[in-house]
């Protein structure tokens, strides 16, 4: 009936399992009994959960990143503590099987559940606002692609407290994740929550690359697209590429596990090494993927903090779809060891390393933005140029492992997880920090507590060079990844100080959260009344704040690259008005469609029940994901129309009402 | 500066959709992203492709391609599924006509040639079961279950997709959102054909030899 389900699937037996996965639980409940308390379903129902609209479904899908985030930095916090308790003869507190739990658990958390739904997130708010139009070109996909995300994600955290996570690290390698090697749910757990945020993702992908090369405001032609839409562009190009390779081989091995095919197994003729292949051909786009989005927001916010133009508008977008090409022909670099030819070795080297050539024009390109410009050192530039100096140093040791034989020494050490985190802490997280500091007026209408943001932006500067620092001398000195103990006794002060690092983190982690309710507190002194808080230079500024469901009543004619700034040079707008004087046009909006939160909602049952092998449970999630659809595909008045005269009053009373200032 | 990559000329031209003409129509823009979709599962075909490629030489010991592919089976198989493309097409342009008796002839066409096709495939795939060739029996296997498998799964989908709208045209009628639909499933369906003569070369032309 329940197949492999069964009370021993409870870890009762782990009390620091239990702990997490109870405190984790009791939380969701408290909050549910918030919402249901103060009678607030109808409206989170109606204006959240059904919501089509992209800012409130970009507003969603950072929600769950930040909230991933605690859950992530918690694994991070654990195996740092047990790396710095576990030398010698000490044991540590973390066993090795939880231990192996929880930097599979980390990496997966970190790149699919955070990483991605941020940035995912950031481009779903900002995109169609730069763009100037007033939604994605397919808003009910963009709320079953926010809905299949947060499935996995709900699937992912279930694997605390009913069954277990996979042992594997990140990415489960073959033969180790097969059946013979792990037979309990952990790698099911992985597999299915990762196969239905992947097909989100790749959703969110296509329609976020309809959107830009279909939807555009009059006049903007490609090259006067703010770099953020470029990059968003490249990085949603690489999802379509990228994230079908990574469901045909998760596919693979879920048909290993389940119909007992031989794609990777030891015997029967599989290959664990294609395995490996194919998923660093996902998975090394995955880091651009991640990336690009980031230099996006670097671009808009040194560009809007400078006071000037980005420097060299042309020479980023070509970098930008250059990193782009090249992301896919790099993918070996990530196990050179495997034992292919020295020429093969040595083209995936050299591509690496000439990847490091347009990132460079890119740096150099924000440096000259930077230079001789009225530079304000908001919290937003802190971060970019935090971001500056870390990443350049991640990129030299990046350039370091790209020579296969310094690879062959340094491969599986610390020194490679030093590299990573060094480019994904110091690039993506400090971009999407940036981009978080940048657009939050946009999005709530108040701007953030500068002080606390600040002080959070220096605790992770200052914990990030103190936790990996450290790790690169370690893994110099021969330490090896994912140690659950050290022996060697000389890499405990390192060690220390790593930890040091990560305590200096969570302290940032803490400003943040305090500068969020210091902000929310005092709202009413730090409205954005204008729209534009920062003097923006692209058109999401040229709307209010936070923009009306339509974004714009009338849309923008774009002239220019930094089209907003022209606006308010050539004094076409007082404040911003420009777009307001001509008369309205009547206009179509979608309507809010519960089908996201449907889908998913099966999604999670097919998912569960995937897992734990109950069989009549999954066929009846698909028959009903099925119906679903069907119901929905036979629907017809998707859009309701918003007339010229409804418009007109709509906008007067927001404008006197908001900030007409 | 701009003037140097869009020719003032191509910037007058102002098409909705394109360059500075502002946003496209919705039956471009569904077009459009769907053939990206599209796009994206040719490229989950390749990796199901790359696998066969790397792994079609590993069969334990057990049976090839050579002794179990049946190429004229294969043959009529690819006839039935280029023909269903051909009559797909044709009702996609008697729908675009208005012209619904036709409409029908050819989505019920269409049907006939999909379903035999399955048939066969299906037929195919028991009679290796039955022989012991089944996908755990080795790498080989696996593979050319999973690759074949998956874009006989695609045509099923593809055929409950045709009833279904079939059924749309009938009680709506052949109006713009319909038509919509149908330019989607007759993409959808043109596109499995592309991925079929991969498979017909890769795996039956190459495998019998």
């Amino acid at each position: 009936m329940l197949g492999r389900l069964t009370w021993d699937a409870i870890p009762f037996n782990e009390p620091i399992a239990m702990a997490a996965g109870g405190g984790a639980g009791l939380a969701v409940l408290i909050v549910l009994a918030i919402i249901t308390k103060n009678g607030w379903w109808p409206y989170l129902w109606k204006e959240w959960l059904t919501s089509v609209d992209h800012k409130r479904i970009g507003i969603m899908y950072t929600l769950l990143a930040l909230i991933m985030l605690l859950r992530g930095f918690t694994d991070a916090i654990m195996m740092r503590s047990q790396q710095a308790i576990a030398i010698g003869g000490a044991e540590g507190y973390l066993p090795p099987d939880h231990y192996n739990q929880i930097f599979s658990a980390h990496g997966a958390i970190m790149i699919f559940f955070v990483a991605m739904p941020f940035v995912v997130g950031l481009m779903n708010f900002v995109v169609p606002l730069q763009l100037g139009v007033r939604d994605v070109a397919f808003p009910v996909l963009n709320s079953v692609s926010f809905w299949l995300t947060a499935s996995g994600s709900l699937l992912i955290n279930l694997s605390l407290v009913i069954g277990n996570f996979a042992r594997t690290g990140w990415l489960v390698y073959p033969p180790l994740s097969e059946l013979a090697y792990s037979p309990d749910v952990g790698v099911d757990y992985y597999l299915w929550s990762l196969q239905i945020s992947g097909v989100g993702t790749l959703l969110a992908g296509i329609n976020m690359v309809s959107t830009i090369l279909k939807l555009r405001a009059p006049g903007m032609i490609y090259f006067r697209m703010p770099v953020f839409c470029w990059t968003a562009l490249a990085s949603n190009m690489l999802i379509i590429a990228a994230f079908p390779i990574l469901t045909a081989t998760l596919a693979m091995l879920l048909f290993d596990r389940y119909l007992g095919m031989h794609f990777f197994t030891n015997d029967a003729g599989g290959s664990a090494m294609m395995y490996v292949n194919l998923i660093w051909a996902w998975g090394h786009p995955e880091v651009y993927i991640l990336v690009l989005p980031v230099f996006g927001v670097f671009s808009e916010v040194i560009a809007t903090f400078s006071g000037k133009a980005l420097f060299g508008y042309r020479s980023m977008v070509l970098a930008t779809l250059a990193i782009c090409v090249l992301s896919f022909m790099v993918w070996l670099h990530h196990f050179f060891t495997m034992g292919a030819s020295a020429d093969v070795n040595a083209f995936f080297g050299i591509m690496s390393m000439v990847i490091a050539v347009p990132t460079g024009v890119k740096v150099f390109n924000w440096l000259f933005t930077l230079f001789h410009g009225r530079v304000r050192f908001k919290p937003p530039l802190l971060w970019s140029i935090g971001f500056m100096v870390t990443f350049v140093i991640g990129g030299m040791t990046g350039v370091l492992l790209a020579v296969p034989p310094v690879d062959f020494v340094l491969h599986n050490s610390v020194f490679l997880v030093a590299h990573f985190h060094n480019v994904i802490i110091g690039g993506v997280v400090f971009g999407l920090m940036a981009g978080y500091n940048y657009w939050f007026p946009k999005a709530f209408g108040f701007t953030l507590h500068e002080g606390w943001g600040k002080a959070s932006f220096w605790c992770w500067f200052i914990g990030f060079y103190l936790a990996f620092m450290p790790l690169y001398a370690l893994g110099l000195m021969g330490m090896t990844r994912r140690l659950q103990h050290i022996s060697d006794p000389d890499w405990r002060p390192l060690l220390l100080v790593a930890e040091l690092g990560a305590i200096v983190i969570f302290c940032g982690i803490l400003c943040q959260i305090v500068q969020l309710y210091v902000s929310i507190r005092t709202r009413e002194h730090r409205r954005d009344l204008t729209g534009d808080p920062w003097n923006g230079r692209t058109l999401e500024w040229a709307t209010s704040s936070p923009p009306p469901s339509y974004n714009f009543a009338v849309m923008p004619q774009v002239d220019e690259i930094d089209a907003f700034w022209e606006m308010k040079r050539k004094g076409a707008v007082a404040a911003r008005s420009g777009y307001e004087t001509p008369g309205y046009e009547t206009f179509e909006m979608p309507r809010n469609s519960p089908i996201g939160f449907i889908t998913a909602f099966f999604a999670v049952m097919i998912g569960f029940a995937g897992i734990w092998h109950i069989w009549w449970m999954a066929i009846l999630g698909f028959l009903a994901a099925v119906v679903s659809a069907a119901v929905f595909g036979w629907s017809e008045h998707r859009e309701f129309e918003i007339s010229a005269a409804e418009i007109e009053r709509m906008e007067q009373a927001r404008l006197a009402g908001g900030g007409a200032a | 500066m701009t003037d140097t990559i869009f020719p003032a000329a191509a910037r007058t031209e102002l098409v909705p959709g394109r360059g500075g003409g502002g946003p496209a129509s919705t039956r471009t823009v569904v077009a459009y992203g769907f053939w990206i979709f599209l796009l994206s599962d040719i490229i989950m075909f390749s990796g199901l492709f790359a696998a066969y490629a790397v792994l079609s030489g590993n069969t334990a010991d057990g049976p090839t391609g050579r002794e179990l592919f049946n190429l004229r089976s294969a043959f009529i198989e690819t006839a039935f599924l280029l023909v269903s493309s051909y009559t797909c097409g044709l009702g996609a342009l008697s729908a675009e006509q208005q012209r619904r008796d036709r409409f029908y002839l050819f989505a019920a066409l269409t049907f006939i040639l999909g379903a035999a096709f399955l048939f066969i495939e299906l037929t195919e795939f028991a009679g290796m079961v039955h022989e012991g060739a089944g996908p755990s029996r080795s790498a080989f296997l696996s593979s050319f279950f999973t690759l074949v498998g998956m874009h006989g799964a695609h045509v099923t989908s593809g055929l409950l997709w045709l009833v279904y709208m079939v059924a749309q045209v009938a009680v709506k009628g052949l109006r713009p959102h319909v038509l919509r639909r149908l330019l989607c499933f007759s993409l959808f369906w043109h596109a499995l054909d592309i991925v079929w003569v991969g498979v017909f070369t890769m795996v039956y032309l190459m495998g019998i030899r």
